[in-house]
């Protein structure tokens, strides 16, 4: 287990810069995300971590230690990778082994620490069957295995499950999640899948071309996102975007109507300032139908334009101020399109961004 | 209609084979027939007595015999085939390494360089490298025919090489390094094994190309210091004559080594790579 620190990490490909000076500080023990579009330098970064893409500029240190110019058999990490990388030519047994084996460990030992990764990962039975002999989930179990028998100072993982089917996927997350309570060693895990970075990480870490966007808990992050990029990138769907202006305490939709917000989104906005109201489908509901009817609102007439019943609760979209907005009714009820329905916007839970440079207004 | 079309296709298939196969069956039926018997007019198509008189001639231990060095040749021939074997598959597996995993300028240039090398007929060459083996002074060795078969063999074994290595997945090489190898050590214990039913074919092709090889050795080998098998099988004409019985029996010698290599390396050859290991 170790602290794993970037400082001005940096990645070119000539005069390209995919990665720009990245600032990090992963604490030992800890679970940290990163998640981003792809080509956000998400995977770089982790390559880096691990050794495998040279360092352009800047420290990575593992353990205290800077890992800059060493390979990455000697940085003690282990690497789960989205392909799984078994090695075909060799059993579960060995595919696990090889790397205590490389270490020049003792049979007995290496037994002992696979069997121990076996029994933790319920591979126990298939330990003498080659990987072409399972299946995904399976695999991905070795891949996992192949990382923890060599008790290393971090487990990196790269996108370890876009290539499973929905339901073996949830069914995996949890498995890393449970993984990580027991051996509690640091992991960075990339993806680009905003549920995987919710409900695995300690802390996210949300980039995008080679920024850092935002780090902090998973709540931090989804209840105060630091920008528009952040706030639509976090969450499903994505939070709905309203452009006005701030007047007089409220914003003024382009249709002409006022929405007032409360004081702590406007404090730092001036009047008359170009902003983009935000708020999330969940927030947006038919009066009766909403998840919190208390706090500051607005309530808006709105036709549906369409209903996508979801069981618990449907997708509505509708338009305010001739922009598309979507929105959320819980408790099963009939809607139909064209259908004019009272709409409560929980003004409490929305945000507002600078229209000019995408920060948030909110004052921490 | 259908059992009708399956027909059809039987039948061609086998008029087919026949075509392929007549001659090299007619060749070794004719190893072990006595000349007169290849030479009756009419034909005797099916063999009437059959005979080892012919190897024994060769090998010296009939009655008849003739002075033709078997043995050197099939020393020679072995050892070139197998020498420029070997070195064009370390170099094969070293450029396909190369062209597979590294990049490099002027990498395509280079690569389809090495292509357009492979569509120059051999033939063509022989008489600049005749004059320049000649003033090198290795006309007549196994060195000089060696140095030709490696650079005949090279752009092909890179070639098929280089396609192999380039199925293998990068992150299996990765994966092993993470995991405490070097990059020699990934390449050994990961590439190389997954990589091996490709070089054996590589092996198989380039020891064929160097053992068969007729025209350019018949040009640059004089006597039994570099003669190699497919040229000594000229010794059997003589001006007047040939000696069919005597050809054919030598022809069986130089098809039963690439025979047995071929029936060895047949498992590296079919089995191919057996993934499962990555996705996909």
């Amino acid at each position: 287990m170790a602290e794993i620190t970037l400082t001005g990490v940096e990645k070119r490909y000539g005069a390209l810069r995919v990665v720009h000076g990245i600032d990090l500080t992963i604490a030992q023990g800890e679970f940290v995300v990163l998640v981003g579009p792809s080509g956000c330098g998400k995977s770089t970064t982790l390559r880096m971590i691990a050794g495998l893409e040279d360092i352009s500029g800047g420290q990575v240190r593992i353990g205290g230690r800077v890992v800059n110019d060493l390979p990455p058999r000697k940085r003690n990490i282990s690497m789960v990778f989205q392909n799984y990388a078994l090695y075909p030519h060799m059993n579960v047994r060995d595919n696990l082994g090889f790397g205590l084996k490389i270490a020049g460990q003792t049979p007995d030992m290496i037994a002992k620490r696979v069997d121990e990764a076996a029994q933790i990962l319920g591979l126990a039975d298939l330990l003498d069957r080659t990987p072409a002999e399972l299946s995904g989930g399976q695999r991905q179990r070795v891949a996992m295995g192949r990382a923890i028998v060599r008790h290393p100072d971090a487990f990196l993982f790269d996108e370890p499950l876009s290539n499973l089917d929905a339901k073996l996927r949830g069914q995996m997350r949890a498995e890393i999640k449970k993984l990580h309570q027991q051996v509690k060693t640091t992991v960075v895990y990339v993806t680009h899948d905003q549920v995987e970075a919710m409900t695995l990480a300690d802390r996210i870490v949300v980039m995008r071309d080679g920024q850092i966007e935002q780090v902090g808990t998973p709540m931090q992050v989804f209840n105060h996102p630091a920008n528009i990029f952040v706030a639509t990138f976090i969450g499903s769907p994505p939070m709905n975007l309203l452009p006005g202006t701030i007047s007089g305490g409220a914003v003024r939709l382009a249709d002409g109507s006022a929405v007032p917000v409360p004081p702590r989104l406007t404090g730092r906005a001036a009047e008359g300032q170009a902003v983009t109201l935000g708020i999330r489908a969940d927030d947006i509901s038919p009066v009766g139908h909403g998840l919190s009817q208390d706090g500051p609102g607005a309530e808006l007439d709105l036709s549906v334009v369409l209903a996508e019943p979801l069981g618990m609760e449907s997708l509505i979209y509708t338009r305010v101020a001739g922009q598309e907005v979507q929105a959320k009714l819980y408790g099963p009820r009939l809607v139909n399109p064209g259908d004019r329905l009272t709409f409560r916007l929980a003004l409490d839970r929305a945000h507002l961004f600078d229209a000019a440079s995408g920060r948030s207004l909110e004052a921490i | 209609m259908k059992r009708v079309r399956g027909m059809v296709l039987w039948v061609a298939t086998f008029l087919l084979m026949v075509v392929m196969c007549v001659p090299g069956l007619w060749v070794i039926l004719s190893a072990f027939r006595p000349n007169r018997e290849i030479l009756a007019k009419p034909p005797v198509w099916v063999p009437e007595t059959l005979t080892l008189d012919n190897f024994g001639k060769i090998f010296g231990w009939g009655a008849e015999q003739i002075a033709i060095p078997v043995g050197s040749y099939f020393l020679n021939s072995m050892v070139i085939a197998l020498t420029s074997t070997v070195i064009a598959l370390g170099i094969g597996m070293a450029g396909g390494y190369a062209f597979a995993r590294f990049r490099f300028r002027g990498k395509n240039s280079v690569f389809l360089g090495l292509m357009l090398l492979r569509t120059v007929p051999g033939i063509a060459l022989s008489l600049p490298v005749f004059m320049l083996w000649s003033r090198l002074g290795i006309i007549d060795t196994k060195l000089g025919l060696i140095i030709v078969y490696v650079s005949l063999n090279v752009p092909f074994t890179i070639w098929l090489i280089d396609g192999f290595f380039r199925q293998i997945p990068l992150s299996l090489s990765e994966a092993a390094q993470v995991d405490g190898c070097t990059r020699w050590q990934a390449f050994w214990k990961i590439e190389f094994p997954l990589a091996k039913s490709g070089i054996a074919s590589a092996g198989v092709f380039a020891f064929l190309t160097s053992w068969n090889e007729f025209a350019l050795a018949s040009q640059l080998t004089r006597s039994t210091d570099s003669k190699t098998l497919p040229v000594g099988l000229l010794d059997f004409t003589a001006q007047f004559t040939i000696d069919w019985a005597g050809m054919c029996a030598m022809a069986v010698i130089i098809i039963v080594p690439a025979l047995i290599l071929t029936f060895l390396v047949q498992k590296h050859l079919i089995a191919g790579l057996t993934f499962g290991g990555v996705k996909g």
